[in-house]
């Protein structure tokens, strides 16, 4: 064993990033898409004025929000082939994180379609404007400024907790590591390694979060 | 009566409620083809009310709605959403506070209406938009947005997307009111331009002695009802009722 701690760092490292690249990335960026598809409905249900569907939106808040991922994961993953529904580890994923997206974004894609005001509505009726062109063409364009920020957190939270994925035998960055660590049985120096490399992933989004948010703030005199 | 008489916009027994407030008690209202109406009393008579009754932004509980032309509109038979809708192709708003899209551009604000619903082409659609922002003295802001625009500037623009639309009846609610004071003079000249050209409008307004140049007829309300209606050389001149007087006292004292 003449190799020294920085070989192996060297040598970890691409199969870790490699990990993040056909692993953590795409995992995050699918189930991130997918869930706002779903959040947006959910917001929308939530909006409704007829109770029972704005009753439903709140109840898949409340389970999203009250119940630990890792339990959602595992009810899908290691759950659902009990009452005879088998899912690979990958769509297991999927499903889970965007499920899980769909119920925390939900309540930011709310917040911020009331947060324009309702004199918009009227103009764009006023206009004879129908309700889906309203929202697609006046409402969700200046709700997105509002929640680029909180819908960054929520991707940035998503990036890291794909690292759960790992216990559902999906071959992402973190399972990757778990695994060079145990054979390398260099544990402080792999996983500080790990941790570096979402780090410097969620860095990038930052800057890719100040970048849209200076574009959608063109608009904005100053 | 022969269509040619017939009213641009017949109102006849328009109630509405917010809550246990009566907001409108049986409003009756006809506007001629090229007549300027101004609806003027003290805030929280109603008026923008029938304004937004109108244009479909409220829906009343009770009255009729003619536009010449279409069908009869009847509240009390609770209209299908369609009838209500349908209310809009005839008029277009011009709001207090503007409310234009702050996303978009001046000249991008001005064709959507004509671009997206009325599904005109594109360079026809700006084409117009341009010559009418030319008349308002906005045509170099036409790629500005609406926050880099002055008040006044933007309630122009206001008016602009209006007229876009080509509408039978234009609608002004307090069009001067959230504007500083040396901004009003250019919004109401372009209305005035408006009359002039033969527009038929129904304006909401404080300025009484703009309401005495332009309109046509002056229609008073107070507490949700019509108290007086006439030409401006009456009602804003000499009343006959009391509490049309004790409004323009009111008004004008300051």
């Amino acid at each position: 064993m003449g190799e020294s701690l920085w070989d192996l760092v060297l040598r970890s490292f691409l199969p870790l990033v490699g990990g993040a690249i056909t692993g953590t990335i795409p995992l995050a960026l699918i189930s991130f898409a997918l869930g706002l598809v779903i959040a947006l409905g959910v917001a929308l249900m939530r909006l409704s004025k007829v109770r029972v569907v704005s009753g439903i939106a709140r109840g898949y808040v409340s389970i999203i929000r009250g119940t630990p991922l890792l339990v959602q994961l595992f009810v899908v993953f290691y759950g659902l082939p009990s009452i005879g529904v088998l899912v690979d580890p990958w769509p297991s994923a999927i499903v889970a994180f965007s499920l899980n997206v769909g119920g925390y974004a939900a309540e930011v894609i709310r917040a911020a379609i009331l947060s324009v005001p309702r004199g918009q509505w009227e103009a764009a009726y006023t206009i004879r404007m129908s309700p889906a062109q309203t929202l697609g063409r006046v409402i969700l364009p200046q709700a997105a400024r509002v929640s680029v920020p909180p819908l960054s957190n929520t991707f940035i939270s998503l990036v890291k907790d794909t690292s759960l994925a790992s216990l559902i035998l999906v071959t992402e960055l973190f399972r990757q590591t778990q695994e060079i660590a145990a054979f390398s049985q260099e544990f402080m120096v792999i996983y500080i390694e790990a941790a570096f490399i979402y780090w410097v992933i969620c860095v990038v989004l930052s800057a890719g979060q100040s970048a849209l948010e200076r574009r959608l703030d063109r608009h904005v005199a100053t | 009566m022969s269509p040619r008489e017939q009213p641009l916009l017949g109102v006849r027994g328009l109630h509405k409620r917010f809550g246990q407030v009566e907001v409108l008690k049986g409003i009756d209202l006809d506007i001629d083809r090229g007549q300027v109406v101004a609806l003027i009393g003290p805030s929280g008579s109603g008026k923008t009310t029938v304004l937004r009754c109108l244009n479909g932004l409220e829906v009343p509980d009770a009255g009729v709605l003619t536009f010449e032309g279409a069908d009869a509109v009847d509240f009390a038979k609770r209209p299908p959403r369609a009838a209500v809708a349908g209310l809009r192709e005839h008029s277009a708003m011009v709001f207090q506070h503007y409310n234009l899209f702050p996303h978009r551009t001046v000249l991008e604000n001005v064709i959507e209406g004509p671009v997206r619903v009325q599904k005109r082409a594109r360079a026809d659609a700006t084409a117009d938009a341009l010559a009418l922002l030319e008349r308002v003295g906005l045509a170099d802001k036409r790629d500005a947005f609406p926050a880099e625009l002055s008040g006044g500037q933007q309630q122009r623009v206001g008016i602009v997307r209006a007229l876009a639309l080509k509408p039978r009846l234009l609608l002004f609610d307090e069009p001067t009111s959230a504007l500083d004071p040396e901004l009003v003079g250019d919004v109401l000249a372009a209305i005035r331009e408006l009359a002039a050209e033969g527009w038929t409008m129904l304006l909401v307004t404080h300025e009484l002695r703009f309401a005495r140049d332009v309109a046509d007829h002056v229609v008073f309300m107070d507490g949700g009802v019509v108290v007086e209606a006439g030409p401006p050389s009456e009602v804003l001149v000499a009343p006959r009722q009391e509490r049309t007087r004790q409004f323009l006292h009111r008004l004008l004292d300051h």
